[in-house]
């Protein structure tokens, strides 16, 4: 994994002046001092404090690692071997110098919803140290019987389609499924049921409680023309706007792709299994071929950290290939690749 | 004798109205022309190709994916539903009926199409 070039940061220009993989490394140095703070989607740092840094680990704040799109089973050019960089990613969290309590798998876990594929899938998952999994379906997921396959390994405890809700030491955090029931033209979709089961779950909820919420597809419109998006997000988010923090992390997309937008912050993670391209770049939204030299820096995990006494919760990704980062701040992202 | 010459009359009957049968309901394919009744929808790039396409009643249509991610083919209205199809797999439907068929992948609903059934 080491290149002679790797810390070095392409000047390409971009509407930000940084391009994508300059952004990220900029990000990966969170981890030896420097805090990324976004303030109207603008990504803008400054020194990681000495404060900061003795805050981590007190009574009360935690990390976790959210990971997606692994699509098992998938063995085709843009990466032959999902398995294998599905493990990569598996080390990577292994190694983190501090344990996240569990991994948030934002979906399609699988390529084609086969038995063998989720296997594979729990097989290589054993490997973590962190032992508990929180799991939302991908469409790819929900490709037989109607999610059944899914269901019955992933959705125990859950309602409707797998949807459900937990708290972690002060954070709420909601599964949302928005692969189930698809209709002609649309693009995702939440469903009448699971808003109304949402808005139930939410209600009588402390508004300084931080919420999560996770999902496969973003639950903010990307670009529509490839559906990326999800036609009744308007709704659920209604829900969230009393509370003063809001997370939502999505997965699908196979990049990273954030927005702050009042008290919520968006943010989509990479894949475990390969690239999809930047919105409209593209014929279609299909598998990214990159050189397999290449392959570990369009991969990657994100970690995130809840800090007590910020109220806030940092989002770290990192790619599979270098050494794991961490951060603190409001609305803090810093996005780690594979490679 | 005369029971006999009945018999053959009542034969060539059936077989002519038989011919008739076939010769008025296109549904029925007739063995030596087999081409007029297929015709492929191509999947590429997240899209049906073409996305509208006019039979004539009786023909099959296969559609095939080309794509490195699996799709399936479904009736908007109920009236055909294909099995996931992952990459080079095909799916086909006979139309026997005159109408307008709109269809999409379930996994990709942003993907839709429409075959016209004359």
């Amino acid at each position: 994994m080491t290149n002679k070039n790797q810390d070095l940061i392409d000047q390409r220009l971009q509407d930000d002046g940084v391009d994508r993989r300059g952004f990220l490394k900029c990000m990966a140095w969170a981890g030896t001092g420097l805090l990324w703070t976004l303030s109207a989607g603008i990504p803008s740092s400054r020194a990681f404090s000495k404060s900061h840094g003795h805050e981590t680990g007190k009574g009360g704040d935690f990390s976790f690692v959210q990971i997606s799109d692994s699509h098992i089973g998938f063995n085709k050019p843009a990466n032959p071997d999902v398995t294998a960089t599905l493990q990569t990613a598996i080390n990577k969290i292994n190694a983190m110098p501090h344990k996240p309590d569990f991994i948030i798998h934002t979906g399609d876990l699988s390529q084609l919803s086969k038995p063998s594929e989720f296997d594979t899938l729990d097989q290589a998952l054993k490997g973590a140290t962190a032992k508990q999994i929180y799991f939302v379906p991908g469409e790819h997921d929900m490709l037989s019987d109607n999610g059944e396959e899914y269901l019955q390994r992933y959705g125990k405890g859950t309602k409707g389609a797998g949807w459900y809700s937990f708290d972690h030491k002060g954070v709420h955090f909601v599964g949302l499924v928005n692969v189930a029931n698809l209709k002609a033209g649309g693009m995702g979709s939440l469903g009448h049921e699971q808003l109304e089961w949402l808005e139930g779950d939410l209600q009588g909820r402390s508004a300084s409680t931080p919420i999560v919420l996770f999902a496969h597809i973003p639950l903010w419109t990307i670009y529509p023309d490839w559906g990326w998006g999800t036609d009744d997000s308007e709704q659920a988010l209604s829900y969230v706007k009393r509370f003063g923090s809001v997370t939502v992390l999505n997965g699908h997309i196979h990049q990273i792709m954030q927005k702050i937008e009042g008290k919520v912050s968006f943010h989509t993670a990479m894949s475990t299994a390969f690239a999809q391209p930047a919105p409209g770049t593209a014929p279609s939204a299909g598998p990214m071929k990159v050189p397999a030299d290449q392959l570990q820096r369009v991969l990657g995990i994100t970690d995130v950290n809840y800090l007590v006494s910020g109220s806030s919760l940092a989002i770290v990704d990192s790619p599979l290939g270098n050494s794991s980062s961490s951060a603190s701040g409001i609305g803090v992202v810093v996005d780690s690749l594979l490679g | 004798m005369t029971t006999k010459k009945v018999w053959i009359v009542g034969l060539a009957t059936t077989v002519m109205t038989a011919m008739l049968l076939l010769a008025g309901t296109p549904s029925v394919t007739a063995n030596d022309q087999p081409s007029a009744a297929s015709v492929d929808v191509k999947i590429d790039n997240f899209s049906f190709g073409p996305q509208t396409l006019t039979v004539s009643v009786g023909t099959t249509v296969v559609w095939t994916n080309r794509d490195d991610i699996p799709h399936t083919v479904v009736s908007t209205e109920g009236v055909f539903k294909s099995k996931v199809r992952d990459t080079d797999e095909k799916f086909s439907f006979t139309f026997n009926t005159a109408g307008t068929y709109p269809y999409f992948c379930s996994v990709h609903p942003k993907m839709t199409g429409k075959i016209v059934v004359q």
